[in-house]
């Protein structure tokens, strides 16, 4: 099979281009829809809405997951909001606005034509999200309320207090629970994809692992949707629910599916700093305490010195002491800097060791002290209530009395598998849905945008574009199940997991993620350097070598065990470490969150190179001892002109 | 209030007496672990990753637990600590449990969630998809993805949007069927119901979905409430009895207008 990167966006102006494609896409005659049967892997806002809009449209639907429930993807974890260009506060929001906001947002390294669909059915997605029973904050007239978030200058954030992500996804897993229970829909969780099967070069079935039984099992399709989230647990620590993982995703690429922009992460600026080695995962504190919150470190090394000795305490640095270096670089734009630029300027104050958080001194502070003194103590309750009960929950401090301590955190991962303007991947009947794509962010994602994708692919995108791929298949039907395809890759799947078990060495999964996630936080992680990447991918290579002679799988497959989930997912971050470091390496500009120290200005800021880079980087894999295939997907702006972001 | 100091240097040695249950049908029993220097800034769960990987440095099997987000909104984490559902403190799950709370030298007995409906599927992990069983005969709303009317249509006055909202926090984890002496699911139907009825686009289904949903429960098998209040007591969102009274009232009302409804019409063959 070629590797085909025509990203098929339809001809006609940018505005018109959704409704059109729409028009022209083939249709399946409702009479034979359930004669069609298509498997949609994950559960998120992405894939509990396909599965749910697509059972509704009367296809024959399974969906898996490797929760107990559909309703515990991590979608649910989200927060802050979702954005919509409603221009319901009449603000001067616009489609456009929202579009154009989000392409800079990405630092131009996104493809224009999705983008845009993305902001024109945003609409839409609250409005399904409301008749779904999405309680959205209200005004006192009853109207929807919205908020501010990062990168732009309207108001167009949804939210359901600090929960909008697991409202949400309630009610696409309520959608999703009406089809189960009508039967279009069937679900299996606790069931972990393991392999995707290829029938004549066509994304025909997956192998899957049921996590109580270990029973390993073919499924027959005639197409299959991969909304499985993101990666961002390759780096051990992360705001990611322990069980996220690249396994799917990292599958499909072996099978032939490009891999675009793996390297494109997101830090985020806010988070609870690490406590210890005893960590298992990092917890964000919301964008939105940005707005009261100042952001400031010791300006000297001393200073910092002394607060980790416990000699001073925060309160007891003096106003002249202090250095809010959000406002002294960015006056601008001051503690609401972009995600990326703020993580960096966090990472700059601690490597210059002024950093304050006990231990590792790897924090700075998030201080509401002149707000409470201007406000009050009760409006800062109000707005942020819950956030600072979480925080002390976690920290055993009173952020009301004392400031937080914050450290940037791997967030979300823009990267993802390369899909075309219909989501299908390089490989035919391969679709790609939410975090598990790399469509919409480009190289840096603005606040409260995710989870409009994510809605955007299930509701809106993949009900259209599947069954136009089915009506071009015809009604042969999924191969059989006899088909040697499936056996093979079941083998193949039993074997790994026979092999894994067989090791009995003497480190665990968990310890040599930790290592992994060590590798990549210095060397891949906020800032990265030629050498740092081209020394990462030696050390990853020998972990690799050190997990599969030395890696400790206690236990055996036929029962609950999650030593063998947790090694097979980091069998499979071992592997997919080495492209992202690759790609870091290869792409030789700073853009967004991918910071490289050989491409700043001279005052320390991002410098892109659109002559280049301006392209989306796509890899191809070789097999297991060739290293991978670089390609390239050319971004080509007829709407937008590249800029250089200043947020100064 | 909390104290000023920081938390994160004192370690604690603790004695873990947990629920061992190899399978489904196999009988299960308590065995005694113990750990060293748990940071008291660790989280209850990492206390229990630390004890696992001891555990697996023995060729020992870990001790099987569900958990994923570990922030306290997945619902997936779900232990009975000492004898309460997600443990000593209020309005936290599991997995929200710092180690801070606990003493040096201390016995932590962890249980799975002990009711009827929830099998115990291996040691701490239960089998809980009679809840999504429930949803599935009716906690939604009809309708058909693309046929929204536009959202700002029917405005919903903010108490009203409010209370659907503190209904909705639910997080599905079971723990109210988990303490309550009948494991009765009110708590957990009663805020559906709650969410769902409380809103202008859920009225055209309620007593429709009111039913199913109370059918479907009482199938699988989970009690009825005889008002301990267990339930409450142990939610990690704060849901009270009062979205059970609401469910109450719905279901009565549901009941009366279906022994009265009548389509006008003769019914064939009766
Ligand atoms: C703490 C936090 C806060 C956030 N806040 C916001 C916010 O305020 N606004 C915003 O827009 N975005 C936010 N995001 C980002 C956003 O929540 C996610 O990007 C988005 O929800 C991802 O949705 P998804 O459907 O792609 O994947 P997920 O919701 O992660 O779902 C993945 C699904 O795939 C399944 N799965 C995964 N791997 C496998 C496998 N191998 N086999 C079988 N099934 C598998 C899982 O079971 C799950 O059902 C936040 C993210 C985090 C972590
Ligand atoms: S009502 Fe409370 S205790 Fe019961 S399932 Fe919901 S969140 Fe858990
Ligand atoms: S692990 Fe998600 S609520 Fe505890």
């Amino acid at each position: 099979m070629s590797f085909d990167l025509n990203a098929r966006v339809p001809a006609g102006p940018l505005a018109e281009k959704w409704s059109s494609h729409k028009a022209h896409l083939r249709l399946v005659n409702p009479a034979n829809r359930r004669k069609y049967h298509v498997i949609v892997v994950g559960s998120g806002l992405a894939g509990g809405a396909a599965a749910a809009s697509l059972g509704e449209m009367g296809f024959n639907v399974s969906c898996f997951c490797y929760q107990d429930s559909p309703r515990r993807a991590h979608s649910i974890a989200a927060q802050g909001g979702i954005n919509a260009a409603k221009n319901y506060q009449n603000d001067g929001d616009s489609v456009y606005r929202l579009f154009y906001d989000t392409i800079k947002g990405g630092d131009f390294r996104a493809r224009e034509a999705n983008v845009y669909r993305l902001a024109e059915v945003s609409g839409n997605i609250i409005d399904q999200a409301v008749a779904t029973g999405v309680p959205f904050a209200r005004e006192y007239g009853g109207l929807l309320d919205n908020r501010s978030f990062g990168g732009a200058q309207v108001s167009r954030t949804f939210y359901a207090r600090g929960q909008t992500g697991q409202q949400l996804l309630l009610g696409a897993y309520s959608a999703l629970s009406r089809q189960i229970g009508i039967g279009t829909v069937k679900m299996y969780n606790r069931h972990e994809m393991l392999d995707l099967v290829l029938v004549e070069g066509h994304a025909k079935g997956i192998i899957t692992r049921n996590m109580i039984s270990g029973e390993i099992k073919a499924w027959n399709a005639d197409a299959v949707v991969v909304c499985t989230g993101g990666y961002g647990n390759v780096f051990f620590l992360s705001t990611n629910a322990q069980g996220c993982n690249v396994t799917a995703a990292y599958r499909c690429y072996k099978h032939g599916a490009g891999f675009a922009n793996p390297c494109f992460t997101q830090i985020h600026p806010t988070c609870i700093p690490v406590h210890g080695d005893q960590q298992s995962k990092l917890t964000l504190m919301s964008e939105s305490l940005r707005n009261d919150g100042r952001v400031w470190a010791p300006n000297s090394r001393e200073l910092a010195a002394r607060v980790l000795a416990g000699q001073l305490k925060p309160a007891d640095i003096t106003e002249a002491d202090r250095d809010y270096y959000l406002e002294r670089k960015y006056p601008s734009f001051g503690n609401l800097a972009p995600r990326d630029i703020s993580s960096r300027a966090a990472k700059e104050a601690c490597d210059d060791k002024r950093g304050i958080a006990p231990g590792s001194g790897l924090g700075v502070y998030l201080d509401f002290r002149d707000a409470i003194n201007r406000l009050g103590e009760s409006k800062i309750r109000e707005r942020y209530g819950n956030l600072f009960d979480m925080y002390e929950c976690i920290t055993g401090e009173n952020p009301y009395k004392v400031p937080m301590m914050i450290f940037p955190a791997v967030h979300y991962t823009m990267g993802g598998l390369w899909v075309d303007y219909n989501l299908q991947s390089t490989i035919p009947g391969l679709f790609v849905g939410g975090e598990a794509n790399f469509s919409d962010h480009g190289a840096n994602r603005l606040g409260a945008s995710a989870l409009m994708q994510g809605l955007a692919d299930g509701y809106f995108v993949l009900p259209s574009t599947v069954p136009d791929y089915l009506a071009s298949t015809g009604l042969g039907g999924a191969p059989s199940i006899e088909n040697p395809a499936y056996k093979e890759a079941c083998e193949q799947a039993r074997e790994r997991t026979a092999k894994l078990l067989a090791i009995k060495g003497n480190a665990s999964p968990r310890a040599l993620h930790q290592k992994l996630g060590n590798i990549m936080w210095e060397k891949c992680g906020m800032a990265r350097t030629k050498q740092g990447l081209t020394a990462a991918i030696e050390e990853i290579k020998e972990l690799r070598e050190e997990f599969w002679k030395n890696v400790c799988v206690v236990g055996e497959n036929d029962t609950i065990n999650p030593e063998l989930e947790r090694a097979g997912r980091v069998a499979d971050f071992l592997e997919f470490s080495e492209i992202m470091c690759r790609d870091a390496l290869l792409r030789e500009e700073s853009c967004g969150g991918h910071f490289r120290s050989e491409h700043q200005t001279d005052d320390g800021e991002a410098k892109r190179d659109d002559t280049n880079f301006a392209h989306v980087a796509v890899w191809e894999f070789q097999g297991s001892d060739t290293p991978p295939v670089r390609h390239q997907e050319e971004l080509k702006y007829e709407e937008v002109k590249l800029a250089t972001r200043s947020y100064k | 209030m909390s104290n000023e100091t920081n938390a994160h240097d004192q370690t604690l040695n603790l004695t873990i007496r947990v629920w061992r249950q190899p399978t489904r049908l196999a009988k299960g029993s308590f065995k005694e672990y113990k750990v060293s220097n748990i940071s008291t800034g660790s989280s209850f769960l990492e206390m229990l990753d630390i004890l696992n990987e001891q555990l697996v440095a023995q060729k020992e099997e870990p001790i099987a637990f569900d958990h994923d987000c570990r922030e306290g909104i997945c619902g997936m984490c779900s232990m009975t600590i000492n004898g309460v559902p997600h443990g000593p403190l209020q309005g936290v799950t599991t997995c929200q449990v710092h180690m801070r709370h606990f003493k040096d030298g201390e016995t932590i007995t962890i249980e799975p969630w002990r009711a009827r409906p929830f099998p115990v599927i291996k040691d701490i992990v239960v089998d809980r998809t009679p809840l999504d069983s429930i949803t599935q005969a009716g906690g939604f709303i009809s309708i058909r993805t693309g046929s929204a009317i536009d959202a700002n249509i029917i405005p919903i006055p903010k108490p009203v949007a409010d209370r659907a909202m503190d209904a909705a926090e639910c997080i599905g984890c079971g723990a109210c069927v988990a303490a309550c002496p009948n494991a009765a699911a009110m708590l957990f139907v009663g805020s559906k119901v709650a969410h769902f009825n409380s809103l202008p686009q859920g009225k055209a289904e309620k007593e429709q979905r009111t039913l199913a949903m109370v059918k479907v429960m009482d199938e699988a098998g989970f009690g009825s409430c005889t008002n301990y209040g267990e339930c409450q007591a142990v939610c990690p969102k704060g849901n009270t009895l009062d979205f059970i009274a609401q469910l109450n009232r719905d279901y009565a009302v549901a009941k009366i207008k279906r022994f009265f409804q009548s389509t006008g019409k003769k019914r064939a063959g009766a």
